[in-house]
């Protein structure tokens, strides 16, 4: 019996560990800069102010110098979006052939792919911005979803191929035979079957693509910048007066729709992350 | 024309994705290696220059304090993550009540980017309004806590979010790993008289070195690439005293203009990478091929 609630303590200390940073920035996003400075950090807000929330959001309307998140959470939507979409689009493809169409020296191919997983961004990132400069899309939303689209590419292959590798081969063969193309069997077959692989990716791209400041901070600045960029220099821009309920208020905002969706789906979550966090 | 369309389709429908990753991963790669043998400033020069850039980064302090923060953060980071991670994980397998909201709640940070953590860990941090002011209303009145501008303890700030970020997901790869353990296993030991303690200890902690393998490699692939936290937290700062690899590079590449530098300390970092990641492939590999 000791030992049960022994256990339970230990699990529930370290869940008030987990939640101690969220519950502070919660509250803090709630306070006046003037309660913030007589309370302490665990104090509870005098009411419900979501003040901080709209200045983090829509700034202070007085023109130059006045950041606020709104223009580059659309941007992060405008490039998660499309980014998402084609990378999914493109390893379920990949993954597809190298699971049901294989050929000579196909596991060489996927090693191939596979590597790209686990290259530290730094050794492409000096190539990448002459590139996009040579394209003319350096610092745009477009050149943010190539860059994305294209580095998510051996994950969504990963995904897909070992999720493909457990599907019969025996209906593809059927349904050759009975003269489907390639595509065919795609949409008949493994399309109507692949919606939970495609929840991790899609979760797993999202995710990670929403959260990136690399590529972000690399590739663009001012206007075009992806929210997490815009957030981290909203807080390090030095007025004279920190606020510090803005900046909690402007965190929570950049962590929510990654935050939402882990909450809803969090076995697909879960599973994206067990097979394909080698990225960091 | 129609006949040979369809049979190289499969191979046609793949070409995008390895050409991309052909041009994009590899080639940019050996672009960045072949930059780090030249003597490239502001503009990449294509004259080779031999391994005067290896020679000057090793040279530089700057550098040295960032491989040097590297390994106490990567040593304290992983020794913490896979502790807090395995005494979670055994705890929470002992058909404990809510646990899927508990589990919930130490892997949620995994879902926010360290851009977003860092703002609220700096916050709580802060010598003047944060942490330390806490205790000090509590009556703890000489109680200090300023390691987030300390030079000799900043580096342990990020350790300290590095952790809380992480651990949770160490302790689902053990979650895993114990509940794919056949139940029949743990039985006949607790019939042959060997307690809880032993169970784990002698029996599945043994078992579960794959796991081991795992989150040790993915530590310390997140701990080389650790960047964001460190420009959310610190700037690398006070000073240069937190300064990582990964935030060297992109400041000698970006606001020093050294290009040549820079891709050598990039290079510097895909070797440690690849020493770690190679081996773990090639054992996934064997492993895959072997079931």
């Amino acid at each position: 019996m000791f030992l049960r609630w022994f256990l339970y303590f230990v699990l529930i200390l370290f869940a008030l560990y987990f939640i101690f940073p969220l519950y502070v920035m919660i509250v803090t996003s709630l306070k006046t800069m003037e309660e913030i400075r007589q309370g302490t950090l665990l104090t509870w807000p005098s009411g419900l102010n979501f003040d901080s929330w709209a200045v983090a959001w829509g700034g202070r309307g007085y023109g130059a110098g006045d950041t606020f998140l709104k223009p580059y959470f659309w941007n992060s939507i405008k490039m998660v979006v499309p980014a998402v979409f084609f990378s999914t689009f493109i390893g379920a493809m990949t993954g597809y052939v190298l699971t049901k169409w294989r050929f000579k020296g196909d596991q060489w191919v996927f090693l191939f792919l596979l590597f790209g997983c686990f290259i530290p961004f730094q050794a492409i990132l000096l190539p990448m911005a002459r590139t996009l400069g040579v394209l003319g899309i350096s610092n745009s939303v477009i050149g943010l979803v190539l860059v994305h689209t294209v580095y998510g590419i051996p994950f969504t292959t990963l995904f897909f191929r070992n999720y493909y590798v457990s599907v019969p081969t025996e209906l593809v063969k059927a349904a050759r035979i009975d003269g489907a193309g390639f595509f065919k069997i795609f949409f008949k077959i493994l399309l109507p079957i692949s919606a939970p692989i495609i929840v991790v990716t899609v979760i797993w791209q999202f995710t990670q693509i929403w959260n990136d400041f690399l590529f972000g901070s690399t590739f663009s600045f001012g206007e075009a910048a992806p929210i997490q960029v815009a957030l981290n220099n909203m807080v390090l821009s030095s007025t004279s007066v920190k606020e510090y309920n803005v900046d909690m208020a402007s965190a929570i905002i950049a962590g929510v729709p990654t935050l939402i969706v882990y909450v809803l789906a969090g076995k697909y979550f879960i599973r994206g992350l067990t097979s394909g966090a080698v990225k960091g | 024309m129609f006949k040979w369309l369809e049979k190289n389709l499969p191979k046609i429908v793949m070409a995008p994705a390895v050409g991309l990753i052909g041009w994009f991963v590899y080639g940019f790669v050996l672009w960045t290696l072949y930059i780090s043998f030249t003597n490239s400033k502001i503009l990449p020069k294509y004259e080779l220059w031999g391994v005067g850039q290896y020679v000057k980064l090793w040279g530089s302090r700057k550098w040295l304090i960032a491989v040097d923060n590297l390994l106490i953060f990567t040593a304290l980071f992983l020794i913490f993550c896979v502790v807090i991670g395995i005494i979670l994980a055994i705890f929470l397998d002992q058909k404990i009540r809510a646990e899927g909201v508990l589990r919930t709640i130490y892997l949620y940070p995994m879902a926010l980017s360290f851009i977003v953590t860092g703002t609220a860990w700096k916050w709580i941090l802060n010598p003047t309004l944060g942490i330390q002011k806490m205790f000090i209303d509590w009556g703890f009145e000489n109680f200090t806590f300023d390691w987030l501008v300390n030079r000799e303890m900043a580096i342990y700030t990020i350790v300290i979010a590095g952790v809380w970020q992480s651990a949770g997901f160490v302790m689902a790869l053990f979650l895993a790993g114990l509940r794919s353990v056949e139940d029949e296993i743990v039985k006949a030991a607790k019939i042959d008289g060997a307690n809880l303690f032993t169970v784990y200890w002698k029996i599945l902690l043994p078992m579960m070195r794959p796991v081991f393998f795992t989150s040790f490699v993915i530590l310390v692939h997140i701990s080389i690439k650790s960047y964001d936290l460190i420009v959310a937290l610190t700037q690398g700062g006070p000073g240069i005293s937190t300064t990582m690899p990964a935030l060297y590079m992109t400041q000698t590449a970006f606001h020093k203009s050294q290009v040549g530098l820079s891709a050598a300390s990039a290079m510097m970092m895909f070797m440690a990478v690849a020493a770690v990641i190679i081996p773990y492939l090639y054992s996934e590999l064997r492993r895959e091929n072997a079931r």
